[in-house]
């Protein structure tokens, strides 16, 4: 596979590092008064889908990035790659709880 | 159903040679489903299939239907490198993986059926001092549940495994962990050999019917929408590993698993060379050899979400140089066949057979990449938890709250991540 980092072009997938489920950005309020169950889903649980999947990925191998890459699981196509600190920013400034699309990605 | 009752034997064999094979019949029988069961089984892989034989055999429950969306046994179990084995360590897994055993040494005389089970032995390296420690606690673990272990030093491998690279400079082999009733058994005829008991006892087994829709009516788990229409049954038992996820949301449960890919490998034929199985403890490599010749072996999953059946080609490198470090002369075999399977690869390396909090929903996955040697004990469990509403005793710790309750099973020791074995 081959992910195109938004700022280093086209990298081969086996210089990064593989973490999950993008939605592993939003991390629980540790202060809600049910935070034992939002940090048991938050870390056990996954959606898991068979199709679109937007996933973490870390380029140790290279900028030691974290990209927030939208890939088909069915496929492994690649759709879309972002930096996560422009997907984490974008959300924090809508506050809409999801991973929103930064615009700043490369198609 | 002329071919029911009908039993395998040398006899047989030798009268349809002898008369241009004409009397063989088809060993399970392609079933229009009823409109209502006890069972359905979702899922005609191994596991699904032991399920539906032995709640029949063992529990007296025949009124059951096995759905498969493609055709039985097409997915993991016709996938898997076929090693059976019970070299765990932990409490909650060992006595589960020994009754495992125990059925795989007695399957054919059971379901009466050749699945080539062959206790070749499995030997596990290790390469330096806390290696042999760690294996020489595991050893000790398996002989406290009933398995066998022996520890060998280097030349006690040297005598099995002479083509072995010894003096490797990096990871010389010390010794390793031999589990001498281990060994390999031949993955479709576990499919079939079940299937066809299960069918023989009444099993209904539909193919090509897949699960599009679980009816759900106040918290109960009435029935599934299929493919062929609704089938209604007082007990639905999802047992998909691989398409957990997929299956289980349509429940609209979210599990704590994630479906990555694993490959497999097929050397061309070589004379024999290797008389068990060998894993390397450096790296992730395992290897057998095939009655037919082929060097069958398997490493690491890719490492990244995927339901795509096949696997990209940095890991076919890993895999290709673990065996190059412990045996070089695999550089100059020629790779045959390689090929891919979606692993439920769940958040602490073990499985599940539990209820779900939906009553009539009951749900078994979860197997990581070590399913197939479990077949038959979660097969048994399974429908033990089927038949009676209570855990079998070997299965009590594979309940889906564990996180929660920080009950893990977690062989490796390395907290909640999806990719351990």
């Amino acid at each position: 596979m081959i992910i195109h980092h938004p700022l280093l072009g086209p990298r081969d997938a086996s210089e990064f590092v593989y973490k999950g489920d993008a939605s592993l950005i939003n991390r629980p309020d540790w202060q809600a008064d049910n935070a034992p169950e939002l940090f048991h889903d938050y870390l056990y649980l996954r959606d898991n889908p068979a199709g679109e999947h937007q996933e973490l990925w870390y380029h140790e191998q290279g900028d030691r990035s974290w990209l927030v890459v939208t890939r088909n699981t069915l496929t492994h196509d690649i759709t879309n790659v972002e930096l996560a600190r422009d997907v984490a920013f974008a959300k924090q400034a809508n506050k809409s709880g999801r991973v929103e699309k930064s615009g700043r990605g490369k198609k | 159903m002329e071919h029911r009752g009908l039993k395998y034997s040398g006899f047989k064999v030798i009268k349809e040679a002898l008369t241009g094979h004409k009397g063989w019949k088809p060993v399970w029988r392609t079933p229009k489903p009823r409109e209502e069961y006890d069972v359905v089984i979702v899922g005609g892989g191994g596991h699904g299939l032991a399920t539906a034989y032995y709640l029949a055999k063992e529990f007296g429950i025949t009124n059951v239907a096995v759905l498969e969306k493609g055709w039985i046994g097409s997915g993991n179990v016709g996938r898997n490198t076929t090693i059976v084995r019970s070299n765990y360590l932990l409490p909650g897994n060992e006595p589960f993986y020994e009754f495992s055993m125990k059925l795989w040494e007695n399957l054919e005389q059971d379901f009466n059926y050749n699945a080539m089970v062959s206790q070749r032995g499995i030997l596990n390296l290790f390469h330096n001092d806390a290696g042999r420690d760690a294996y020489a606690r595991r050893g000790n673990a398996m002989i406290l549940a009933g398995a066998d272990a022996v520890l060998l030093d280097q030349d006690g491998v040297r005598q099995m495994y002479p083509c072995l690279d010894f003096e490797n400079a990096r990871f010389p082999i010390k010794g390793g962990l031999l589990q001498p009733r281990g060994g390999t058994v031949r993955h479709d005829a576990v499919a079939w050999g079940y299937a066809r008991g299960a069918d023989s006892r009444g099993v209904d087994i539909i193919q090509n019917c897949e699960v599009t829709g679980m009816v759900i009516e106040n918290g109960i788990c009435r029935g599934v929408e299929t493919s062929q229409g609704t089938i209604k049954a007082k007990k639905i038992a999802v047992c998909v590993a691989g398409s957990s996820s997929r299956v289980m949301s349509m429940a609209g449960m979210r599990l704590p698993i994630e479906s990555h890919v694993l490959q497999a490998f097929v050397s061309e034929g070589l004379k024999p060379i290797l008389p068990g199985v060998v894993t390397f403890g450096a790296g992730h490599f395992y290897v057998s050899q095939s009655d037919k010749g082929g060097l069958v072996f398997g490493g690491d999953i890719d490492g990244y979400n995927s339901y795509a059946q096949r696997g990209n080609l940095p890991v076919v490198e890993d895999v290709c140089e673990g065996g190059m470090a412990l045996m070089p002369m695999i550089g100059r075999a020629r790779l045959l066949r390689m090929w891919g399977g979606v692993m439920d690869m769940s958040m602490d390396g073990s499985p599940f057979i539990d209820k779900t909090h939906i009553d009539g929903l009951y749900f078994n996955g979860g197997w990581c990449y070590g399913g197939f040697k479990a077949t038959p004990a979660s097969g048994w469990c399974y429908a033990h938890l089927l038949a009676k509403d209570k855990p079998h005793p070997v299965a009590t710790e594979y309940r889906l709250d564990r996180f929660k309750r920080g009950a893990m099973i977690d062989e490796k020791g390395v907290g909640a991540q999806p990719n351990l074995h």
